[in-house]
């Protein structure tokens, strides 16, 4: 896309931005007026008012009147643009947040977290900080250029064409400076950030650098990396000086060319000693702009390049579509899944699933097991309709899936994902992510029925204890608790538990197992599990193995095949769990 | 500031020079242009002739002027801008060293990165305009001089104009600096709020959390909105306020100097040079409000550089080599005590004795001390009281460069570097490829390695994202057997990898190819089974240690936390 057309379609996006911009334009040109006031009251103090105090002094006060409305034209052009601006932004990163979580996880898996971040963020603070350090400027020094010339061309089109010709060479000089600064200061953010990448690992890796007896090696690998910061910024600095002086160099030309061809010009009665005095002035109005032009250039290709990483996430269409109004709701009760010869690739064409067909029954306990990357989390995120299936149907108690509204399915069906992720927020605020309405009754109870109460008045501030950044002043398994009780409060009538694999100790380990227990419940619950237990404790076993379903059936079935692939996994488990 | 002058006297001369020159030039250009209207334009519009020599030597002085003064453009600003990229590279280089040196201090990584890159860019920052800034005072004085010199009344404006914006700078940088300090701040909270919810995507997805999301997002946004508006507010009244003065001073000054006229005290060019000089003086006047405007940003950003330049390295390293002889460390550990905060003993009194080549397991409950005792074995944890002795020397007397050629730890939470997998095997060590395919082997982590696309020369991404939690762990594995260590310190350091294959690995490192020492902190029964002896750790002391057979029959706390895995914890292969 090019700086044109996502500027196209940022305005099409943010209507109000468009209109706001055009009315800030307007009151910018009159923001301008009071700058050539001063050059054209000087001509007209030197020309006529010289021996005429009090026709001086109305043109003084006429002077004074354009410059105090300049001062309030450009502070109304000011606040509007800000207004506009900063509204449409803030408009806009909330669209570009809200498209980031509706993309299904197909795409989100596919991007950077820090680079979705940066999109609501960075991305679109730099179109914001352009549009108020730059933006104003830009304005004021286009609409002054303009004026400028007129009043000039006004006086004498002559010595205006001298001074526009001083000026010139600098539409061909200034574009060979610009381009190379332009790469020059992306160079600079691309160092800083491999800088800060190099000091970061020496911080978050200290332990091993330093057990390592590495310190040395990492301290120059940074050093070079500091170095690179120092030598693009200094080069970058040195591109913009020029550019700054060659504004410079042309006005000086430019005012030889006045105090030489003004004065053959008023010899010939061409002109006056106040226009001649009037272009001195004037001639600084061109210095600005041209000095300013290689900032805001360089900092309207950030801008640019900023709105279009958040416009390329608005151009992606969210695959996993919620059928609203012509969508059913789930019938109550438990929850039968089938799935109909699914399979799943991703974008890049790499199958996933291919052809699972099997039913699971309402309010029957099923157990996936398989290696990793043998497709069970798919099929859970398939289940959960995180992700749409590239073949096949599934289908909820008969309902297709993509046929059930949203409001109803995230109602009925949820998922306990393995890393238990928390907010940085109470134990309070994160459980009642489970359900919105619930009361500080409801959770406690919670906390009662699936046995925790013990634990969670173990902590130091009850439900009010903070768990920190990702929950991480909890132990895995405390998160994992609390995500349990999280999920018991959503109340699913389909619960899809994706059971975590670390180790954690002994005593969380049992209330975890009891907790779950109480969870499952009466649910239609499908695990994928990585506990001996889970898997022996079901009604059904499912065997992935590469993408498909190889085997299924109760475990004492399964262990019964011999050399299948289930028998020889528990095998190995039994061996590892009864080592001892 | 004066520190960054005296690191770079030369550079902030020349500086400084440039923008005097700068300065004079900019004064003198007004009266260059008063005299070539009295001298050379009024008698040529009078007598309507030209005097080629004047008008020439005119054309020169207009030339000259702003010849000097790019160079005086040219000194300010590229040694302006020397000077302070030096500073930032300085300290950055400063900071880093420290940082590299010192263990985390307590501080989120965030918060010292943040050091390193925006507040020393605050600190220094300020080198910038310093130079101009000087420089404007030497104008402001010539310029009033040279009022006064022209005409009292005319000089009266100039006495009023410059102070005034200079006091209208200061009220502009103190109305302006909390504003843009609360808009930072909600800038971070945005971007937290954000960093978070994405992280926690599947959550929000799966219990259909999306609005809630959302309008948690747009709160926040909408007062980063707030807060930015009114720092527009702020700059829409100041920077056109700024250009309003001296534009009405100079208004003003042509009619009082018309009136001064009549009265014959002054002629034409003497308006012309006063009208000039209130214009262009204005502007280099507001680098004073840039330079105060910088000062409580660059003096918070040097207080935080100096927290961490400042903070204490503890005792000096030791000098004793630890003898190589190629047979395992004997260690002894010996009423140790520790603390974090001074106060709470996180290890009292504990006394181990671990013989050469033994496994010894380290067994207990969450919090009992098991990670503080395995990071103080490796010197990265400092003990109040006690010693540590490997091979029968004080671990604070071992050369650090000997202890980490012989003892290697892998620690809980798995660090990769942004690097290729080789590179974070050796870690600038150097091993032939044999060997590190050998760790690879031993750490079962060669089958993996030899599917990635560049096999050995495959580049991870930041942390390791790009492999899952047990690969990373069997590479940081790899990356401590490959030394052949004669200690070989692991804390649960195998806890994301299938319990089959941390047997195996176990195993491996039994029956590995050097004689070695090893500690390791475990959960999974499996891999306590296969330890010589194990210590028992509650609330920071060493409860028991012997066989595991023993210590189940006579230890009931013991019994009670290995048992624990025995009935329905055993896993299953993920």
């Amino acid at each position: 896309m090019s700086t044109w057309q996502s500027l196209k379609r940022g305005m099409a996006l943010t209507p109000g931005l468009a209109k706001g911009l055009s009315v800030a334009v307007i009151l910018a040109l009159i923001a301008t007026l009071g700058r050539v006031a001063v050059p054209v009251v000087v001509q007209l103090v030197l020309d006529d008012g010289a021996d005429d105090v009090s026709q001086a002094a109305g043109y003084a006060a006429a002077a004074a009147v354009a410059i105090v409305a300049t001062l309030v034209a450009a502070y109304a052009m000011s606040v509007q643009l800000v207004k506009v601006a900063e509204g449409s932004l803030a408009k806009l990163r909330a669209m570009a947040f809200r498209r980031i979580h509706d993309l299904s996880m197909r795409h989100q898996q596919e991007q950077q977290r820090g680079s979705l971040v940066s999109r609501v963020t960075g991305d679109v603070d730099t179109v914001s900080q352009f549009l108020q350090n730059n933006g104003v400027f830009l304005l004021i020094s286009v609409a002054q250029l303009v004026l400028a010339t007129i009043a000039m061309a006004w006086y004498s089109p002559v010595l205006t064409l001298l001074v526009l010709a001083a000026f010139a060479p600098l539409i061909w000089i200034l574009p060979r400076i610009l381009r190379p600064l332009a790469a020059s200061s992306l160079e600079v953010r691309k160092e800083t950030g491999d800088m800060l990448g190099a000091v970061s690992e020496a911080v978050i890796g200290g332990p091993v650098v330093r057990s390592y007896g590495v310190t040395e090696q990492v301290g120059a690998t940074i050093d070079k990396t500091v170095r690179k910061v120092q030598q693009s910024q200094i080069r970058t600095q040195r591109l913009g000086v020029f550019a700054f002086s060659a504004g410079e160099l042309a006005a000086g030309v430019a005012m030889v060319a006045i105090v030489v061809a003004g004065v053959l010009l008023g010899v010939g009665g061409k002109l006056t000693l106040g226009e001649f005095t009037a272009f001195l002035f004037l001639v600084t109005l061109f210095v600005a702009p041209v000095q300013l032009a290689t900032e805001v250039l360089n900092e309207a290709q950030n801008a640019a390049a900023g709105y279009r990483r958040v416009l390329e996430i608005m151009d992606m269409e969210p695959d996993v579509v919620d059928p609203g109004e012509t969508g059913q709701d789930l019938p109550p009760g438990p929850v039968r899944a089938e799935f109909a010869d699914v399979s799943f690739e991703y974008v890049s064409g790499r199958p996933v699933l291919t052809d699972v067909t099997v039913n699971v029954a309402a309010g029957s306990r099923v157990a996936i097991v398989g290696q990793t990357g043998s497709g069970k989390t798919t099929f859970a995120k398939l289940l959960t309709r995180l992700m749409d299936p590239s073949a096949g149907r599934i289908t909820l108690s008969a309902v297709p899936l993509e046929q059930i509204r949203f409001n109803s399915l995230r109602k009925s069906v949820v998922m306990v994902p393995q890393d238990g992720f928390l907010f940085d927020a109470t134990i309070l605020e994160n459980v009642r992510f489970g359900r919105l309405d619930a009361s500080n009754e409801d959770i406690e109870l919670a906390f009662e029925v699936l046995g925790l109460a013990d634990w969670l008045s173990g902590l130091p501030a009850g439900l009010y204890t903070e768990v920190g950044e990702r929950g991480e002043s909890l132990s895995a398994g405390e998160r994992q608790l609390v995500a349990i009780v999280r999920a018991y409060l959503a109340d699913p009538a389909l619960l899809v538990l994706d059971e975590a694999t670390s180790a954690v100790d002994p005593a969380t380990e049992q209330r975890l197992a009891r907790a779950l227990d109480t969870l499952t419940h009466g649910r239609t619950t499908v695990t994928i599990a990585h506990r001996l237990s889970t898997a022996e404790q079901a009604d059904e076993v499912l065997v992935f193995e590469a993408g498909a379903l190889v085997q299924r059936g109760h475990h004492l079935e399964l262990v019964a095949e011999e050399g299948s692939i289930y028998a020889n996994l528990h095998a190995s488990w039994r061996a590892s769990a009864h080592a001892v | 500031m004066g520190r960054a002058i005296a690191d770079e006297p030369r550079i902030f001369s020349l500086a400084v020079a440039g923008s005097v020159l700068f300065s004079l030039v900019t004064v003198g250009t007004a009266y260059a242009f008063g005299a070539i209207t009295e001298h050379v334009v009024q008698p040529a519009l009078k007598r309507d002739e030209v005097d080629v020599a004047a008008l020439v030597s005119a054309g020169l002085v207009v030339l000259a002027i702003s010849i000097l003064k790019i160079i005086g453009i040219l000194g300010r600003r590229l040694a302006g801008g020397v000077m302070a990229f030096r500073q930032f590279a300085r300290y950055r280089r400063r900071v880093a060293n420290k940082l590299v040196r010192l263990p985390a201090q307590g501080r989120p990584t965030g918060d010292l990165l943040s050091v390193a890159n925006s507040d020393v860019e605050a600190a220094w920052f300020i080198i910038m305009p310093l130079p101009f800034a000087v420089g404007t005072v030497a104008m402001v004085v010539v310029a009033i001089v040279a009022l006064f010199v022209t005409d009292w009344a005319l000089a009266l404006f100039g006495l009023a104009l410059f102070p005034l914006i200079f006091f209208m700078n200061m009220l502009y940088s103190s109305v302006l600096t909390p504003r843009t300090r609360t808009a930072q701040k909600l800038r971070g909270e945005v971007s937290a709020v954000a960093h978070e919810s994405f992280d926690g995507a599947l959550i929000v997805k799966a219990l259909g959390r999306g609005e809630h999301e959302s309008v948690r997002f747009e709160t926040k946004v909408n007062q980063l909105r707030d807060a930015q508006v009114s720092v527009g507010r702020i700059r829409g009244l100041f920077n056109p306020a700024m250009d309003a003065l001296p534009a009405l001073a100079t208004v003003a000054a042509l009619f009082v100097g018309v009136v001064r006229l009549q009265s014959g005290a002054v002629t034409i060019a003497d308006l012309v040079t006063v009208a000039y000089l209130l214009t262009a003086v204005a502007f280099p006047l507001r680098s004073f409000g840039w330079v105060l405007g910088e000062l409580p940003r660059s003096i918070a950003g040097w207080e935080r550089i100096r927290g961490v330049l400042d903070a204490s390295e503890g005792p000096a390293p030791g000098t004793t080599p630890l003898a190589n002889n190629g047979q395992p460390i004997r260690v002894d550990v010996k009423d140790l005590v520790l603390s974090y905060d001074g106060q709470q003993p996180v290890l009292r009194d504990v006394n181990v004795a671990i013989p050469a080549g033994k496994t010894i397991a380290l067994v207990g409950a969450t919090g009992s001390g098991k990670t503080t005792l395995v990071q103080s074995l490796i010197n990265l944890l400092k003990p109040q009281r006690g010693e540590i002795q490997l091979d029968n020397v004080p671990l604070g007397d071992i050369e650090p460069a000997s202890l980490s050629e012989r003892v290697a730890w892998v620690g809980q939470s798995t660090f990769l570097f942004d690097d290729t997998v080789a590179q974070n095997i050796t870690l600038y060590g150097s091993f032939s490829e044999d060997e590190i395919w050998r760790a690879l082997e031993l750490a079962h982590a060669a089958e993996f390695v030899q599917a990635l696309p560049d096999g050995l020369n495959t580049r991870l991404g930041e942390r390791g994202v790009s492999l899952s939690g047990g690969q990373r762990q069997r590479l940081a594995l790899a990356r401590a057997l490959v030394r052949r260590p004669a200690l070989l310190l692991l804390d649960d350091a195998t806890s994301a990898v299938d319990p089959k294959v941390e047997r195996a690995i176990l195993k491996g490192l039994r029956s590995g190819v050097s004689e070695t020492t090893v500690v390791l902190v475990a959960y999974r029964r499996a891999s306590i089974s296969l330890a010589d002896e194990v210590a028992y750790l509650e609330e920071g002391r060493i409860l028991a240690q012997g066989s595991h057979d023993e210590l189940l029959a006579t230890v009931p706390g013991y019994a009670a936390v290995v048992t624990a895995y025995e009935t329905n914890m055993a896993e299953a292969p993920s």
